[in-house]
C-alpha cells in the first residue's frame, strides 16, 4: 500500500489565503465549485473573511437563512416580488389608482377605444376597461393563490405521507387520485358549481382544489420517494433520527423543488380555469368583477375591438408569469449547488 | 482473548418475493443473509470480504439496526439489540454508528456541513449542551483533518475524499464504541482510499473503537483489519486472524478470492496459479443444497450435496497448533497458498 500523505488538512490550511473571491462560500459560479472538488486538498485555501462571516466566528447557517441571503440580491425575485406585491395592495385597495365604479357602466361608449382619463377605453358593456381591469384583480389573484396555496397543501401533505409511509396508504391514495383524474375539469365544474347557489370565490376555490390537489399529490409522492432512497436518510435513521426529523429535515427540502415548480405554473391554469367556468356561467357570475369574466366576454369581439381582450388578459398574463418567476427563484435559491 | 463487544448469532435476512397485486403471496425468499455469526471484540477490526450480492451490506444494516432480522441475535455487551424500539433503541444507536458507502449520496446536500455533523447532537441532546456543539463539531472536523472554518460550507463544495471525512466526523459524533464501516473507500480514488483507510485506523487508536469493516478490495482489508471473515451466498465460509485467512485459506472460495488479487512483483506474478471459478454466483433465492459453494468448487463430492459443512476448525487440522487452525466451512479443507508471501 504507498504511504499515504495523509493530512491533506494541513495542506488545505497551509496553502492559505490564495485567490481571495474564489473561495468565499459563496462563490460566483459554479465554476468555482467544481474547482475546489477537483483539485482535492491542494487549492482548497481558507475562506477569507468577507462580510458573509464563514469563520469560526461567523453565525451558523441554515439552508433557508442561506436561501434568504440569495433571493434578496436575485433581480428576477425582487422584480416578480414587486409585482405580486403591486397585485396584493391593489386587490386590497383598487380604489388606490383607479377612481371610476367598475359596474356604472354607459351603453352608449360600448367598444369605443382609448378617451383620456380611460386609456384602456370601454368594453362592450360601456364600462371602463381600466376600472375593471383593476378591480378584476381581487378575485383573480385571490383565486390563483388560494387555489394554489390549497392544492398545494393538501397535495404535498397526502402524497408526501403515501411516499414516505408507502405499503397499503400508498396504494389507497395512488387509487384515489386515479379517480379524480378521471372526473374532466369542465364537466365536473358543470355539475358540482351548478347546484351551489353562493356568488362568492370559494366554491369556485374549493371545486379547483378539489379536483387539483391529486396531480400535486403524485409530483409529491414520487420526489419523496426519490429523496427518502438517498443514503443520508438512512444516516439520519441510523442516528435515531424520528420520523417527523427525517420528513422535514431531510426529505421536505430536496423534494419540494418539483412542487414548487408545478405548482407555481398551475397557479397561471387555475386564473384561466376560473375565467373557463365563468364563461360556461358557472363560475363568477355578473356583477363580480374578474379578469376571466371579461376576458370571455370580449372574445367574441377580439376583430372589432381587440383592446377589451387585451388589457385584462396582458394583466392575467404578467401575474402568471410573476408568480412563475417567483417559484423559480425560490426553487433556484433552495439548491445550494447553484449558488 | 478479550471480551467481545459485539456478538452476532444466526442471523437471517429474507426478503420474501410476492406474486398478486391486490392478494399478495409468497412465492420465495431471497436469502440475503443465511445464518451469519461472528464476534467483535473491543479494539479489533473485522473485516467482511465476499463478491457483491453475498450479503455483506445487508449484514451491516442489520448491525446499525436499519433492518430489522429475520431471525437470530445480535448482541450488544450481552443484550439483543434485534427487538429493541424507543428509548432503548437510542442509546443502543448511540454505541454503533455507520459510515457510509457513497459520500455523494450520504451527505444531505441542502444542510451545512456543521448541520450535517451536529445533527447527532440535536438527536441525543445529552451528548453536547446546545452552546457546546460548535465548538464539538469544529473539534470533529479537525479530527478528521478538514478546516474547521468549513462549517458553513455545503457537501458539493467538498470533493470525495473530504466528504468521506464529514461522513467519518458524523460517525464520530456520539462517541460510539463500534463503528460499522459499509465499503467506506470503494467510491473514492485509489490515492485518496489510502488517506481514509489511515485516518480510520488513527481513529481507533485515538477513540478506541471497534470496527467492522466491510469491503470486496480485499487488500484495503487485510492492511486494516485484525481479523477476517470470508462471505459467499449469506454466509461465513471462514474466518480469522488475516495472516491466518491471507497467507493460509484452507476453503476454496477463500483460495479462489485470494488468487484474483493482483501481485505487483511481476516474476512471482509467472508462477502464480491462478484459480478461475466456472459458473455465476447462484441467486440468492434458489440456494443450492448442501455446500452453498459447491455448484462453482472444483473439489464438489457427493457428500457436499447432502451435508451442510458448518463453520469451524475442519477435523484434519483440529489436533495442528498453526495457522491452518481456524473456522473454515468445508468439507475437504486443505491449506493452499495463492498469495505469494511478502
Amino acid at each position: 500500500m504507498p504511504e499515504p500523505d495523509f493530512d491533506e488538512g494541513a495542506a488545505i490550511s497551509a496553502t492559505g489565503a490564495g485567490g481571495v473571491g474564489q473561495g468565499a462560500i459563496a462563490p460566483t459560479g459554479t465554476g468555482a465549485a467544481m474547482d475546489l472538488a477537483i483539485s482535492e486538498g491542494a487549492t482548497l485555501e481558507r475562506t477569507p473573511g468577507g462580510p458573509e462571516g464563514t469563520g469560526p466566528a461567523g453565525k451558523p447557517r441554515s439552508l433557508w437563512g442561506d436561501a434568504w441571503r440569495d433571493l434578496r440580491r436575485n433581480p428576477v425575485f425582487i422584480v416578480s416580488g414587486l409585482i405580486i406585491l403591486f397585485l396584493v395592495v391593489i386587490s386590497l385597495w383598487p380604489s388606490l389608482i383607479a377612481s371610476g365604479n367598475p359596474l356604472k357602466c354607459d351603453l352608449s361608449k360600448a367598444q369605443l377605444g382609448s378617451r383620456p382619463g380611460h386609456p384602456f377605453g370601454y368594453d362592450g358593456q360601456g364600462c371602463d376597461v381600466y376600472t375593471r381591469t383593476v378591480y378584476g384583480a381581487r378575485t383573480s389573484v385571490t383565486v390563483g393563490v388560494c387555489t394554489t396555496l390549497g392544492v398545494a397543501l393538501f397535495g404535498s401533505v397526502l402524497g408526501g405521507l403515501a411516499g414516505f409511509f408507502g405499503g397499503g396508504w400508498d396504494a389507497l391514495l395512488s387509487r384515489i387520485t386515479d379517480i379524480f383524474f378521471g372526473i374532466p375539469v369542465v364537466l365536473g365544474g358543470l355539475v358540482f358549481l351548478s347546484v351551489v347557489t353562493s356568488t362568492t370565490v370559494w366554491p369556485v376555490i374549493g371545486f379547483m382544489v378539489l379536483l387539483g390537489w391529486p396531480q400535486i399529490a403524485r409530483i409529491a409522492r414520487g420526489s419523496v420517494i426519490t429523496a427518502k432512497q438517498n443514503d443520508y436518510v438512512q444516516a439520519a435513521r441510523a442516528l435515531g433520527a424520528t420520523n417527523s426529523r427525517m420528513l422535514l429535515r431531510h426529505i421536505a427540502p430536496n423534494a419540494v423543488a418539483p412542487v414548487i415548480v408545478v405548482a407555481t405554473i398551475a397557479l397561471g391554469t387555475y386564473i384561466s380555469l376560473e375565467a373557463t367556468l365563468s364563461y360556461l356561467g358557472v363560475g363568477l357570475k355578473p356583477p363580480s368583477v374578474s379578469w376571466g369574466i371579461d376576458i370571455s366576454a370580449a372574445s367574441q369581439y377580439i376583430r372589432n375591438a381587440p383592446h377589451m381582450l387585451l388589457w385584462p388578459a396582458g394583466a392575467l398574463a404578467v401575474t402568471v408569469l410573476a408568480f412563475i418567476m417567483l417559484g423559480d427563484a425560490v426553487r433556484d435559491a433552495l439548491d445550494p449547488k447553484l449558488r | 482473548m478479550a471480551e467481545a463487544i459485539l456478538e452476532v448469532r444466526d442471523l437471517v435476512k429474507h426478503y420474501p418475493l410476492t406474486q398478486g397485486i391486490l392478494f399478495k403471496k409468497q412465492v420465495g425468499a431471497v436469502k440475503a443473509v443465511d445464518g451469519v455469526s461472528f464476534d467483535l471484540v473491543a479494539g479489533e477490526t473485522l473485516g467482511i470480504v465476499g463478491e457483491s450480492g453475498c450479503g455483506k451490506s445487508t449484514v451491516a444494516k442489520m448491525l446499525v439496526n436499519l433492518e430489522r432480522p429475520t431471525a437470530g441475535q445480535i448482541k450488544y455487551k450481552g443484550t439483543d439489540i434485534t427487538k429493541m424500539s424507543g428509548k432503548a433503541l437510542r442509546s443502543v444507536r448511540r454505541n454503533i454508528q455507520m459510515v457510509f458507502q457513497d459520500p455523494y449520496t450520504s451527505l444531505n446536500p441542502r444542510m451545512t456541513v456543521g448541520d450535517i455533523i451536529g445533527e447527532p447532537y440535536e438527536i441525543h441532546p445529552e451528548v453536547a449542551p446546545k452552546g457546546d456543539r460548535r465548538r464539538k463539531v469544529q473539534e470533529l472536523l479537525d479530527v478528521v483533518g478538514l478546516n474547521p472554518e468549513y462549517i458553513n460550507r455545503y457537501p458539493h463544495q467538498f470533493s470525495g475524499g473530504q466528504r468521506q471525512r464529514i461522513g467519518i466526523a458524523r460517525g464520530l459524533a456520539l462517541q460510539p464504541e463500534i463503528i460499522v464501516a459499509d465499503e467506506p473507500v470503494s467510491a473514492l480514488d485509489v490515492s485518496v482510499q489510502a488517506q481514509v483507510v489511515n485516518l480510520l485506523e488513527r481513529l481507533q487508536n485515538e477513540f478506541s473503537l471497534s470496527y467492522v469493516f466491510i469491503a470486496h478490495d480485499l487488500s484495503i482489508v487485510r492492511h486494516i483489519s485484525d481479523r477476517v471473515g470470508v462471505m459467499y451466498l449469506g454466509r461465513i465460509v471462514e474466518i480469522g486472524r488475516d495472516a491466518e485467512i491471507y497467507d493460509h485459506p484452507t476453503h476454496p472460495y477463500t483460495q479462489a478470492l485470494l488468487s484474483a488479487v493482483p501481485v505487483p512483483d511481476p516474476s512471482a506474478r509467472e508462477h502464480r496459479e491462478r484459480i478461475i471459478l466456472s459458473g455465476d454466483v447462484p441467486s440468492p433465492a434458489n440456494i443450492p443444497s448442501g455446500c452453498r459453494f459447491r455448484t462453482r468448487c472444483w473439489k464438489a463430492q457427493e457428500r457436499c450435496t447432502l451435508e451442510v459443512p458448518e463453520l469451524a476448525v475442519p477435523a484434519v487440522f483440529q489436533l495442528l497448533e498453526g495457522p491452518a487452525h481456524h473456522p473454515s466451512a468445508c468439507h475437504f479443507a486443505e491449506e493452499k497458498r495463492v498469495v505469494p508471501s511478502e
